[in-house]
């Protein structure tokens, strides 16, 4: 089919979502520029400040959208694999032109202006596992179908970690799973990423508690019962026995009953022992599931075995894998170091900026811990915190609330797609938002550790703000198209 | 999508991103409306509240001649945190004239907590303090070269006069009890620490103001806060108009030159003290600025107690100016007329000698010029005795209290607390209560407190109640509470006394007398009639003190006075005479008698009374 003609496309284009693609640019413009506001401030529009050049990036990346929505539908699809090379060429190429900013290794220099690459790499990304994922007769059967999209992500994921040091670039990549998940991808491996994420955290936080009683640790003995838990839970929903869950429940009282009994002559190493239950437990699941041919607890036995000797990693993990700032930040959030002047000091002068806001606000431009620059990044990663204390709690929710609406309309565009491609591609571009939402007002809230990546169309800076425009205009466009589509 | 098995997934991701939402919402809420300890900490950060100090009230005389006024002066204060390393530190030192060993001591006490309880290195710490405006000089000039260094401008006092110094007090820092008490202080404030200073400090001191700034996160200030909405301005203090003839102060101070004593001179109208002076004293630009804790202490330690305003602190038995009161009440509690005769035996008088040589027997007039001891005593028995001894000394002790209660209406016995005077002895006209404790409910009679007759014994007062009590004389049965500040509302503080106004004009005619042919006679000013009586105080530890109390002109009283010299002698000799040129210079301006007052006021009495 021909490309459309731009009346057309005006026709089909999805107004709501421009609506509110334009409200959040310009409020986060206003922010940007509330936030480097002082008394000798110069115009929003002067190129000298950070709000004038947003305006310029935001009139840049306006440009960019009618381009692309000028441009046929069917180029993307059919680029897709050739841009994914050439992005591939380019994040393995920046490492090595790149200037270091802050240990980063992911800007590139052309004239006045930098460039993030890695902003780029998510769209392009998106649009080929898209490709990969629509091809006919695809269909999510098996873990198997699911290994090339896992390296489609994988690859530059690892490329922009290892080599360009930039962790919160690479971790949206795993965004992707809500859209391998929405296409058939097993609900388990989302609850084995949240048990893996609690897991972490509840042994690392508490790992360094002793036991009142005994010997052993709290995050050891709280992990190893909740193994229990999952364990007993799968074994007897698959497996329907007469009083079985009271026996397994029965026995492991049972069994740590005995223990504290023993424990008043002889200290009795709890940890250990309820390792040894979740072993025995796995054993006893294994037994069920070759005796009543129910293979698919074997997948319980294995992973709460694994997840036995996750537990006992997380530690190592945590000292020696992470960097120190990574591990002092995890610290800070878990709440096991007071660190206001150092590794904490983002994360509470945050929580004072929005905090001191209320529940209307200090007033556009009126906010002191803003303008004194007390947030660091504050027009970049912590803009949000100009949010809180310029417009207080009213204004928080609204933003939040718009984003919501913006990242459900999506969801919605995604919905309505007769192509595959469009709709993977539209949950991808959702995600993605999603996670930078998720990541970026988690941090600035204080819920979770920080890692730097901006929040959409509000952090100044003209690669995120056209890589997120580039990833929206294509679903425009191509959401324009739909009606056009065959398949 | 059709036969999408998954489809019922949506609602799962769309339901995820409404939980996040949710909960970042619910965090938000627990920010900015529940948890209130935010707002403290971002004030704490952004803004630097700067005092501005207003200038502190003057201080008059009552003829409008100003005492107390203020000078600039300044300190230097740094902000730790914008101390650069490429600060010139010896530069520094010279600019102050300081050793770079003064300047890393001076360091560490602000650094160290203890010493400095509010210590920030993100706000003005004070360096060194008071400060001339010539010492400061070469370091305002050089000011760009070293950031975070600020000279804040403040004051001190200072004197028009080398006189009054107990009665205006002194300015001095505020300790930690001033703070926590009052919140009105901080660190470093000054606040009256004694006399006037002390009394009418909230209304010398002012009103702060303050200027509200915004500080950015390395701690520059950037601007005034919301354009200095916020800020207000400094009030300065209210001035104060004493109740002091400084002229009058200045000579009572010249004449005291060399003794340990005081002079009163009070008003008798009003009730306002004309003149408070106390030896020995200082000046008080001694106890000023940086010199101030250094002087204090070699006051403290000086063994004449100059810090002791004697004026109204020290405590002497009246001694013979107690029998005008003595008078009055007997002849009110009609115990004696002015016709009643007592004899008098001279030296052999029993159980009092009278020290004076006239006839026997005398009357009221003649005792009082006579300053006649066995009169007294008889009359003091007679008044006791009136009802006679009764059941259990019962009758005695009845009219022992109301004696004394006639004695105390006078000010005696009691502290003036409506006065603003800040340091003040009560006194004591002793109570039944303490006799009875003493010598037993029925151990003691009229001979027991003899003593008592002629101001002696158990009996003190400070010199302020000797001039009120003169000045209530004076004024024929009232007082107005002695106070320093002009301000016609303390003429609502009246103290009537129960004497009828007959027997006032009886003793006044006798302290007349005094002052023509009786002890007072050798000190006569020219053209003015006046009162007087003198005293001579027995002083067990040396010396008797000499006493003198007057008042005049004696047909309309001007100035009431009462003059204590302490080892002096006979009232007569030394009270007297300083009592007579107080008053010559309070109602003609001058004092004609220059060989005289030469003379009082180059005799050195007390070889240790200095003039700090």
């Amino acid at each position: 089919m021909r490309a459309s003609r731009s009346g057309n496309i005006l026709q089909h284009v999805d107004w709501p979502t421009i609506g509110m693609f334009l409200v959040l640019v310009i409020f986060g413009w206003m922010n940007i520029y509330g936030a480097s506001y002082t008394y000798d401030q110069t115009s929003i529009f002067d190129f000298a400040n950070r709000a004038g050049k947003q305006f310029v990036w935001i009139l840049g990346a306006l440009g960019l959208g009618g381009i692309l929505l000028m441009i046929d539908y069917k180029t993307y699809d059919m680029l897709a694999y050739i841009a994914y090379g050439v992005m591939l060429a380019l994040l393995l190429v920046t490492p090595f032109v790149a200037h270091d900013i802050k240990g980063s290794l992911s800007w590139i220099s052309l004239g006045p202006v930098s460039l993030q690459p890695a902003e780029f790499a998510k769209c392009i990304v998106a649009l080929a596992v898209a490709k990969y994922m629509s091809q006919y007769e695809y269909k999510v059967r098996s873990w198997r179908d699911l290994i090339i999209p896992f390296v489609l992500i994988g690859v530059p994921a690892l490329i922009i970690m290892v080599l360009q040091k930039e962790t919160g670039s690479a971790l949206v990549f795993a965004a992707f799973l809500l859209v391998f998940y929405r296409q058939g991808m097993s609900g388990y491996v989302l609850l084995s990423g949240i048990a893996a994420v609690a897991l972490f955290i509840i042994s690392i936080r508490w790992g360094g508690t002793a036991l009142p009683f005994g010997s052993g640790n709290v995050g050891i003995l709280t992990c190893m019962l909740l193994l229990m838990i999952v364990e007993i839970f799968f074994v007897c929903r698959d497996h329907k026995m007469k009083y079985q869950p009271l026996i397994l429940c029965g026995s492991v009282a049972v069994i740590y009953g005995i223990a504290l009994i023993v424990n008043i002559w002889w200290t009795v190493p709890f940890g250990w022992l309820s390792v040894g239950i979740v072993g025995a437990l796995a054993i006893y699941i294994v037994v069920v599931s070759l005796y009543f041919r129910k293979y698919a607890l074997l997948i319980v036995a294995v992973f709460s075995l694994a997840c036995v000797g996750y537990t006992q990693a997380c530690d190592f993990v945590f000292n020696k894998v992470l960097q120190p700032h990574q591990r002092i930040r995890i610290e800070v959030l878990l709440g096991m170091k007071e660190d206001p002047a150092g590794a904490g000091y983002n994360v509470n002068q945050a929580r004072i900026a929005i905090g001191s806001g209320r529940f209307l606000g200090k007033g556009y431009k009126n906010g002191t811990q803003t303008n004194m620059q007390f947030v660091p990044e504050q027009d970049t990663d912590f803009i949000f915190c100009t949010v809180g204390e310029e417009w207080g709690f009213v204004g928080s929710v609204a933003v939040l609330v718009v984003y919501l609406l913006f990242i459900l309309r999506l969801f919605h565009i995604a919905e309505r797609q007769k192509s595959i491609f469009t709709q993977i591609y539209a949950y991808s571009v959702a995600s993605i938002f999603l996670f930078h939402l998720t990541i970026n007002v988690g941090m600035v809230l204080g819920l979770l550790p920080i890692i730097g990546i901006p929040l959409p169309f509000f952090s100044y800076g003209g690669s995120s703000l056209w890589g997120f425009t580039l990833l929206l205009f294509i679903l425009l466009r191509l959401d324009a198209a739909r009606m056009e589509q065959l398949r | 999508m059709i036969n999408d098995q998954f489809y019922r997934r949506r609602y799962i991701i769309s339901g995820i991103a409404i939980g996040i939402v949710l909960i970042y919402i619910i965090r938000l809420f627990y920010l900015q409306v529940i948890d209130q300890s935010t707002q403290d900490q971002a004030e704490g950060n952004a803004l630097v509240k700067q005092t501005i100090y207003p200038s502190r009230g003057l201080i008059y005389d009552r003829n409008g001649e100003l005492l107390v006024f203020n000078q600039p002066i300044y300190e230097v204060t740094l902000v730790m945190r914008e101390m650069k390393d490429d600060w010139d530190t010896t530069r520094f030192c010279q600019c102050l004239q300081i050793t770079k060993a003064d300047f890393d001591e001076r360091l560490s006490e602000i650094k160290d907590r203890r010493k400095n309880r509010g210590y920030s290195p993100w706000t003005p710490q004070v360096f060194i303090s008071q400060l001339k405006k010539e010492d400061i000089a070469t370091l305002q000039e050089a000011l760009f070269m070293f950031p975070g260094v600020q000279i804040q401008k403040r004051t001190l006092r200072d004197y028009t006069y080398n006189a009054a110094a107990q009665v205006l007090g002194s300015v001095g820092e505020v300790n930690q009890n001033d703070i926590d008490r009052d919140s009105y202080y901080a660190r470093g404030d000054y606040s009256g620490r004694d006399g006037l200073e002390r009394t009418y400090e909230s209304a010398l001191r002012g009103e702060k103001g303050v200027e509200i700034l915004l500080r950015d996160s390395r701690g520059r200030i950037q601007g005034k806060y919301q354009e200095g909405k916020q800020d207000s301005a400094a009030q300065a203090g209210t001035d104060l108009y004493t109740t002091l003839d400084i002229q009058l102060q200045m000579l009572a101070e010249e004449l005291l030159n060399g003794k340990i004593g005081s002079v009163v001179a009070i008003e008798p109208k009003t009730g306002e003290i004309l003149a408070l002076a106390s030896s020995p004293t200082w000046n008080p630009k001694v106890l000023v600025g940086k010199e101030r804790s250094k002087n204090y202490n070699l006051l403290l330690n000086d063994p004449t107690k100059p810090l002791l305003n004697r004026a109204t602190q020290a405590t002497y038995p009246p001694g013979s100016t107690f029998k005008t009161i003595q008078a009055l009440v007997c002849l009110e509690q009609g115990a004696i007329t002015s016709e009643t005769l007592y004899p008098c035996s001279g030296p052999g008088s029993t159980p009092i000698k009278c020290t004076h040589h006239h006839g026997s027997p005398v009357a009221l007039l003649k005792a009082i010029e006579q300053s006649c001891n066995p009169y007294f005593w008889c009359a003091f028995r007679d008044v006791l005795q009136k009802d006679g001894y009764g059941k259990n000394n019962e009758d005695f002790r009845k009219r022992y209290e109301l004696w004394r209660n006639d004695v105390m209406a006078f000010g005696l016995g009691q502290k003036f607390t409506d006065s603003d005077i800040s340091e003040q002895s009560a006194g004591s006209i002793p109570s039944t209560k303490m006799y009875d404790k003493y010598y037993g409910k029925t151990g003691w009679k009229a001979i027991t407190i003899r003593s008592l007759s002629i101001g002696q014994g158990e009996i003190i007062a400070t010199p302020l109640q000797l001039a009120n009590q003169a000045a209530a004389i004076a004024n024929e049965g009232y007082y107005i509470t002695p106070h320093l500040n002009k301000n016609d509302s303390m003429l609502q503080h009246i103290h009537k006394l129960d004497i009828d106004k007959q027997y006032f004009e009886v003793v006044k005619e006798g302290m007349h007398r005094v002052m023509v042919y009786g002890t007072g006679r050798h000190f006569p000013i020219e053209g003015i009639e006046t009162a007087g009586k003198t005293g001579t105080a027995q002083n067990p530890h040396g010396k008797d003190h000499a006493i003198f109390i007057g008042f005049a002109p004696i047909e309309d009283p001007q100035i009431a006075v009462a003059v204590v010299v302490e080892n002096a002698g006979f009232g007569a000799t030394w009270a007297c005479p300083i009592a007579s040129m107080v008053i010559e210079q309070y109602l003609t301006g001058e004092v004609k008698r220059k060989d005289l007052r030469k003379r009082i006021a180059t005799s050195i009495l007390n070889e240790g009374v200095k003039k700090w």
